[in-house]
């Protein structure tokens, strides 16, 4: 399962959705595609470990997130870096 | 567990953890970046547990404050706040309540690389997984914590040092640790034994495989080693997951194994089917000689809980549950019911 429809649907905020980021950065450059599929892999591979994945949030708190869980989801500084891309492209 | 505070014995003391958190927050400035705005986060709900007959019923609140703090700080917190309703006692009909308020854990943690996260503060004790990932009310699916949860955690939490990172993170495998020592606390709200201790666990993305082991060192009283391992299997795409976990103390010791199966493959999560998540618990307890402490059954004792998780839109959960716990000191039945909302919001609106 991805979860951007999920956020594209659920994200509250007024900012583009991920979904359409995503997109833009896909047909971007094929370095673009690289770095998003690899935070959506580090996504799907960590971020319902421990709990369901949240459904979608705020780009304003990704960071503060990431920074919580990095530790508890064992993130290497490229992981967490293609997530943050990937959350908030 | 974490130390349960009576609000009505002291009620100054409601004051006083809301102004600490109330501090902590104020402390950030609100010039972050864009993304490192401060959250709240957790989870509000209402419980109601059946056990030999008497039903108690207990709302609850567990916020969540996460704060960076600069570049390399960030400050969590996280506090339970509960209204127990139970039955008068025998002779007196009608119900009466309690307040209750704990911190689970206050701490600050030094980001210093991705490799080392040092902590200090109250914080959750690092030993298996159930005390770290699953007490969030948002997060467990049964109400009860299993029975071998003591072991290893005394009271759920540590006052003192902790270090902790990933030691090494490949797209093959990553390793994690956590070491801390803690102090002795017999302070209302940070409640800790003095103590040292650690895990190491090993997780294959691949697979979705972790294993890991716990180590656990008691310094007061009567001295003594704790041991744990846990095994977590979550394979991809399948809606299914089995946790377990052992634990092994000087005069005790017994493990859970808890599976569940979210029926996605039904018409995908959100459909009236895939919404629905059957759980199940096994665990065994044994006990090898007398301790009153250790907070094990007095007798080998053996429980199973069957449980059904429904989640409705908007991070809504309905959990129910039925468990019948057998040993030589008596079987009964517990049937819980609750459901649960999970927040998650910046504290202000960034720009
Ligand atoms: C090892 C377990 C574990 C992993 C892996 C994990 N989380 Fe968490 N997560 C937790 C726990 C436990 C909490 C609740 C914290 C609390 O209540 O004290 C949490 C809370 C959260 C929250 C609520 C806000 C907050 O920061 O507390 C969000 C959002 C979240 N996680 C997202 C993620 C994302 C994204 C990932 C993937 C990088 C992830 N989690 C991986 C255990 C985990």
């Amino acid at each position: 399962m991805t979860i951007l429809p999920s956020f594209a649907q659920t994200s509250s905020t007024p900012s583009t959705p991920a979904t359409s980021n995503m997109r833009q950065n896909k047909s971007a450059s094929k370095q673009a595609v690289h770095q998003s599929d690899d935070g959506q892999r580090v996504f799907d591979q960590n971020c319902s470990r421990c709990h369901n994945a949240p459904q979608g949030f705020s780009p304003h708190i990704s960071g503060t997130i990431v920074r919580h869980m990095r530790v508890r989801a064992s993130l290497s500084k490229e992981d967490e870096q293609a997530l943050l891309r990937f959350l908030n492209p | 567990m974490w130390r349960l505070l009576n609000l009505n014995a002291y009620p100054h003391r409601r004051i006083l953890v809301a102004v600490t958190l109330l501090m902590s927050s104020l402390l950030i400035t609100p010039h972050v970046a864009a993304q490192d705005t401060p959250l709240i986060s957790g989870g509000v709900g209402f419980f109601t547990s059946t056990n030999g007959g008497n039903t108690t019923y207990v709302p609850t609140i567990s916020p969540v404050l996460v704060a960076p703090l600069g570049q390399h700080l960030l400050v969590e917190s996280r506090a339970n706040l509960i209204e127990l309703f139970f039955p008068k006692p025998p002779g007196q009909s009608g119900y009466t309540s309690e307040p209750f308020l704990s911190l689970a854990y206050l701490q600050l943690d030094y980001l210093a690389t991705s490799h080392l996260t040092v902590v200090g503060g109250e914080f959750l004790t690092p030993f298996g997984t159930y005390n770290e990932r699953l007490t969030p009310i948002w997060i467990s699916n049964f109400q009860d914590a299993p029975l071998i949860t003591s072991l290893g955690t005394g009271t759920g939490s540590s006052v003192g040092g902790m270090l902790r990172g990933s030691a090494i993170s490949t797209p093959k495998f990553s390793i994690d640790y956590a070491a801390y020592f803690s102090t002795e606390s017999t302070n209302m709200q940070f409640n800790a034994e003095r103590s040292t201790g650690g895990r190491v666990s090993i997780y294959l993305p691949e697979k979705r495989l972790e294993l890991g082991t716990s180590y656990g060192r008691l310094l007061q009283g009567t001295q003594q080693n704790y041991f744990g391992a846990h095994a977590w299997w979550e394979p991809a795409n399948t809606g299914f997951k089995l946790r377990s976990e052992y634990a092994h103390g000087a005069h005790s010791q017994g493990y859970w194994v808890e599976t569940d199966y979210r029926l996605s493959r039904f018409g995908g999560d959100q459909s009236l089917i895939g919404r629905l998540e059957p759980v199940f618990r096994w665990q065994q307890t044994f006990r090898n000689s007398p301790d009153p402490t250790d907070g094990l059954p007095a007798a080998d004792t053996q429980r199973t809980d069957f449980g059904l998780d429904y989640h409705l839109p908007h991070e809504v959960r309905i959990n129910t549950s039925y468990a019948r716990q057998f040993s030589s000191t008596g079987n009964h039945n517990v049937w819980e019911t609750g459901i649960v909302y999970r927040f998650l919001f910046p504290t202000w609106k960034g720009k």
